[in-house]
This record gives structure tokens, sequence and C-alpha cells, in this order.
């Protein structure tokens, strides 16, 4: 009873906030509404017995997916009012489209049959309800041993996707940044000299002060005349 | 829906059977369709719709799962999420970089690959 209300209150409030996605003006409150839709598809979820799906949903989707979409309306600056023009004008065509789609919907599940010997052919059968088996586990055990391949590839999808949303939106840098051209850099040769350097000599110019060494006056007196005559190449 | 087997999950005797649930996502996918049809400028919104297209698909699934007791539906469920998740991710990557080019997001303006 609890269960069948439930299920009426979050079927209401998903297909309510569908509405307000499609027919929102501002398309922050759509992403806000689309949040509301997949929450209430996550408890529909629960309520069919599909635990993890549900958990899922409101992680990688409300967590994840909704808010990237949050993070680009907002990002743009677009004149939304502008891009609502032949909303009026498309609105009865969508509407023929949609009612007839509806109505083959109905048709085709209001017709519909299991087989007789549906139940003998199932794939993977549920584990009983007394067997103490979560949801969680139940897939985890089919996911990782008949569906180990799709499972991999799914996630080699999702590194692809990654790549290719940082390769596309990768900004080129300013022409005064310096980047890596590893070729240029190996080969140069003339620029990097072998030079026969007085020890200390660096240290000024880092700003190191040492107490000279009482030996050390007139390798510092050399390297004080070295360092002059570079510093005016250098600089 | 004249099922031999009747939704498992819930603890209380259920009348919530498979019809509700595919007349549900049934709605919801007529009105992931209208949002295409009635938002044909704004990508973002499209881009929407599809995602309520797809959530609908994913509830035919895991009705159809519970119904049959069977345990496909939902891993299937879980490859369609990652499918989605991906396509929202690029997507939304050629929508920004569309943005930063062309300084608008109507559907209009893509002709440019048109001779």
């Amino acid at each position: 009873m609890i269960a069948t209300l439930a299920f009426y209150v979050f079927a209401f409030i998903l297909i309510a906030s569908a509405v307000m996605v499609v027919t929102s003006r501002n398309p922050v409150h759509s992403v806000l509404y689309l949040i509301l839709a997949f929450m209430n598809a996550a408890a529909l979820f629960l309520i069919a017995g599909a635990e993890f799906l549900a958990m899922i949903l409101a992680i990688v989707y409300v967590g994840a997916v909704a808010v990237l979409f949050l993070f680009v309306v907002m990002m743009l600056d677009i004149d939304f009012a502008e891009l609502r023009a032949g909303f009026q004008r498309y609105l009865p065509f969508g509407a023929i489209i949609g009612g007839i789609l509806f109505l083959e919907l109905l048709f085709v599940f209001g017709s519909w049959q299991f087989a007789e010997d549906a139940g003998s052919l199932r794939l993977n059968a549920m584990p009983a309800a007394t067997d103490g088996v979560t949801n969680t586990e139940a897939i985890g055990r089919i996911l990782y041993t008949d569906y180990i391949f799709l499972f991999q590839g799914s996630g080699l999808i999702l590194l692809v996707a990654m790549i290719g949303a940082i390769v596309l939106t990768l900004r080129e840098k300013a022409p005064n940044s310096r980047r890596q051209n590893i070729a240029v850099q190996v080969a140069r040769a003339e620029a990097v000299p072998l030079e026969n350097i007085p020890a200390r000599t660096g240290l000024g110019t880092l700003g190191i002060k040492r107490r000279p060494l009482p030996e050390a006056e007139k390798p510092k007196a050399v390297a004080h005349d070295d360092h002059g005559h570079h510093g005016g190449g250098h600089h | 829906m004249t099922t031999t087997v009747t939704m498992a999950g819930g603890t209380t005797e259920m009348s919530i059977g498979l019809g509700h649930y595919l007349t549900v996502s049934a709605i919801l996918f007529v009105l992931g369709i209208l949002g295409i049809f009635l938002n044909r400028k704004n990508v973002i919104v499209i881009l929407m719709s599809i995602e309520l297209l797809l959530l609908a698909v994913n509830l035919n699934f895991v009705a159809f799962s519970a119904a049959l007791q069977d345990m496909t539906g939902q891993i299937f469920t879980m490859f369609v999420l990652t499918v989605a998740a991906a396509e929202a991710a690029i997507g939304l990557a050629i929508l920004v970089i569309y943005f930063r080019n062309r300084g608008s997001i109507a559907v209009d303006d893509v002709s440019t690959l048109k001779g």
C-alpha cells in the first residue's frame, strides 16, 4: 500500500518535472528540474528493487552530469529569450508527433504478453529474496564475470570521452607562453657551451653571502672580474 | 499486463505492476521527444531532452528486469548510463567550443560545413 502510494507520488513528480524541463523559460531552471526528475527516477528504481542503479543515478547523474550541465549553462552568456523564438510555432507539430508516438507505445505495450516459458528463459536469474544476496552483490557477480569485457569497454568509452572533452576545450595559449618543443630542445648544441668557470663565480649573483676563506682571496678577485664581464653579456 | 511473474523487491503486497512503469516511461519518452521539437534552437535543452529519453529507456529496462526476475536488464542499464554520461560530456564540450568560436549556440547558425 505504501509502495503503491509512493510510486504514484514519485511518478507524478517525475512527469511534472520532465514537463518543466521541456517548457521552462530559463535553462538554469531546466537543469534544476532535470535534477528533480533524476532523483524521482531513482526513487522509482528503488521501488522496482534496483537499489544499486538508484544510487548510481543519484550519484553519477545528479552529482556529475547535471552539475556539468549547470556549469555550462551558467558559463555561457546567451540571450535565451531569443532562442525560445518559434516555441509556439513548433508546439502543434511536436504535440502531433508526440501524440502519435504515445499512441504507438500504448499499442505496443498494451498488447504485450510474456511467453509461456519466459521464466525458464532468463539469462541471469535474479537471486531469490531468501538467499540474502543484495542487489549490488548480484550485479557484481554478473558484471565482473560474464560481462567483464563489456565493462572494460564502457570504461574505455569513458576514457575516450574524457580525453576528447579535454582535447576539444583545450585553449591555445597566448603567443608569448613557453611550451615544450622536445626536438628543438634536444637538438640544440651551440647554446649549451662547456666552459671552465672558476669556483664560486655565481654565488654573488645568487645573493649568497659567504665569508671568504683566507686563501680564496685571489680567486675571488678573478671571479669578480669575470662576473662583471659576463654580466654585461647576459643582461 | 497478464504476467505470471510479479514485481518483486518490495516487502508489501504490491499492486504496482509492469504496466504502471511502462506508462510512466512512455510519457517520459514522449516528453523528451516533445522537448527536442519545442526547443529546436537551444542545444542545451536538446541535450537535456536526450537525457530524459535515455532515462525513460532505463526505466523500461529496470521494470522488465524486475518483472522477469532477470538481472540482465539492470546490467544493460549500467552500460546505457555510461554511454549517456560520455555523450553528455562530449556534447557539452562541443557546445563550449562552438560558443567560443561563434558567440552563439543557436542550432540555425550551425551551417558552416554547408558548402
